[in-house]
């Protein structure tokens, strides 16, 4: 598998932290969507440094769509969210992972579940469950700490038949939310048709100590561990 | 060298410490998993050595304990790029568990109570290079990166360093783990940047 040149055609502020960058990665074949990518950043001097990050988009082009949450302190990604510009290059190397996926052609529900910008490879599934026109029914729970941290929120809230969405706010809820703000319990990831007897795929990607909280809850629910398919980001 | 970055400065790892290519150090401890993080209890783990034969040998988590262990001080580098320097663990060699199992098999299968697996040549696991480990840092390992024990290969990739550990399968032919089945190298040096198939 070898390293692509990347351009930066395009970026897009999603919130204060984490914004859309757009290659354009000529030889790139494409991904599934809840794939990623490596990305590598190269220095004057020759110091290299790379991260993965997951892919907002999947398709079969040479446009790589990511988005980048800034870790505070972090070497790469400030770089991404704060000073790449159009016409920058970096090298794109994937797509990778071939187990955090779901198949279009899979028509059985499927249930995700985002801690903050985990949100990132469940928005390539739902805009390739658009993109393909399948009922696959799915149900996208995000948690984020406030509104404002809702990456994407007026396209995950966009009606969309099969598609429902519960947001969890864990910090800061918007005015005249009818709860206050909480952390994810097992009531947000029961849902009728997306239980363990509907042969439900579950996916769960975010902060470690998220997504370790939601696969307790969803096994706890009865949810098959092998049908829980998780990415985590972070330390423990 | 590929093209360079306008803008980006990087930071240098610290000079004396070399680390694999491709790899940043961390002083997190991150967690990749693919699923749950299995809740195994120490009263119903079990380890097993099975041969090419079928012939199985079992330690209970008394016995494990009862085994002479070693303080292990190595630097673990994940395929997904991070490094972490100087980590402390203790555990027992598999040369302890393996010295009385007659084998011919040249690989291994790893798995785990949760189902995964990961594959390695045997010789990978002898000669002071592995253990199955249950203290981390002092302490005993955590459920999230592996606990009760897990196996402890550092010269290779950590996902081959697998959690939750149950059992070692000897096999005479190789056959491919589970992240090995998804995209990842059979072998997985990170000294030779080995993370892909």
């Amino acid at each position: 598998m070898s390293w692509h040149v990347a351009t930066v055609v395009g970026t897009r502020e999603l919130t204060a932290t984490a914004r859309e960058l757009t290659l354009s990665v000529p030889g790139f074949a494409g991904a599934l969507p809840g794939q990623h990518v490596d990305v590598r950043l190269t220095a004057p001097d020759g110091y290299q440094a790379t991260r993965a990050y997951s892919l907002a988009e999947a398709g079969d082009d040479e446009r790589v769509d990511l988005v980048v949450d800034e870790v505070p302190g972090g070497e790469v990604s400030p770089y991404l969210t704060r000073d790449a510009r159009p016409g920058d290059q970096v090298e794109v190397r994937g797509p990778l992972g071939g187990y955090f996926v779901w198949h279009d052609a899979d028509p059985g529900p499927v249930l995700l579940v985002a801690g903050g910008s985990g949100v990132v490879p469940f928005l390539a599934m739902l805009r390739a469950r658009r993109a393909a026109g399948r009922p696959a029914p799915f149900r996208l729970v995000c948690s984020v700490r406030s509104p404002h941290d809702a990456i994407e929120r007026e396209e995950i809230d966009t009606p969309d038949p099969g598609l429902e969405v519960r947001w969890v706010y864990t910090r800061e809820a918007p005015p005249g939310w009818p709860a206050p703000p909480r952390r994810l319990i097992a009531d947000d990831l029961t849902a009728r048709g997306f239980g363990p007897g509907d042969d439900t795929s579950v996916f769960a990607c975010g902060p470690t100590g998220f997504v370790e909280a939601a696969a307790t809850l969803l096994t706890g629910l009865g949810h098959p561990p092998a049908r829980v398919r998780t990415e985590r980001f972070g330390g423990a | 060298m590929g093209v360079v970055t306008r803008g980006f400065g990087g930071r240098r790892p610290e000079p004396e410490h070399e680390i694999p290519p491709g790899q940043f150090v961390t002083d997190d401890f991150p967690v990749l998993s693919a699923g749950p993080t299995p809740d195994v209890d120490e009263s119903r783990w079990e380890l097993t050595v099975r041969t090419e034969t079928g012939e199985g040998t079992s330690w209970t988590w008394e016995q494990l304990m009862a085994l002479p262990a070693e303080d292990v001080e190595t630097d673990i580098h994940c395929v997904t790029h991070w490094t972490k320097l100087g980590t402390t663990w203790r555990g027992v060699s598999l040369d302890t568990l393996l010295a009385d199992v007659e084998t011919g098999a040249e690989f291994v299968m790893a798995r785990s109570y949760g189902g995964y697996t990961t594959n390695l040549p045997l010789e990978d696991l002898l000669d002071g290079q592995a253990w199955v480990a249950y203290e981390f840092e002092g302490e005993p390992l955590e459920a999230v990166h592996g606990g009760p024990a897990r196996l402890l290969v550092p010269h290779l990739y950590f996902w081959k360093s697998a959690k939750w550990l149950r059992g070692l399968d000897l096999m005479d032919d190789e056959d491919l783990g589970f992240w090995e089945q998804n995209g990842y190298h059979a072998y997985g040096d990170p000294w030779l940047e080995q993370r892909y198939a």
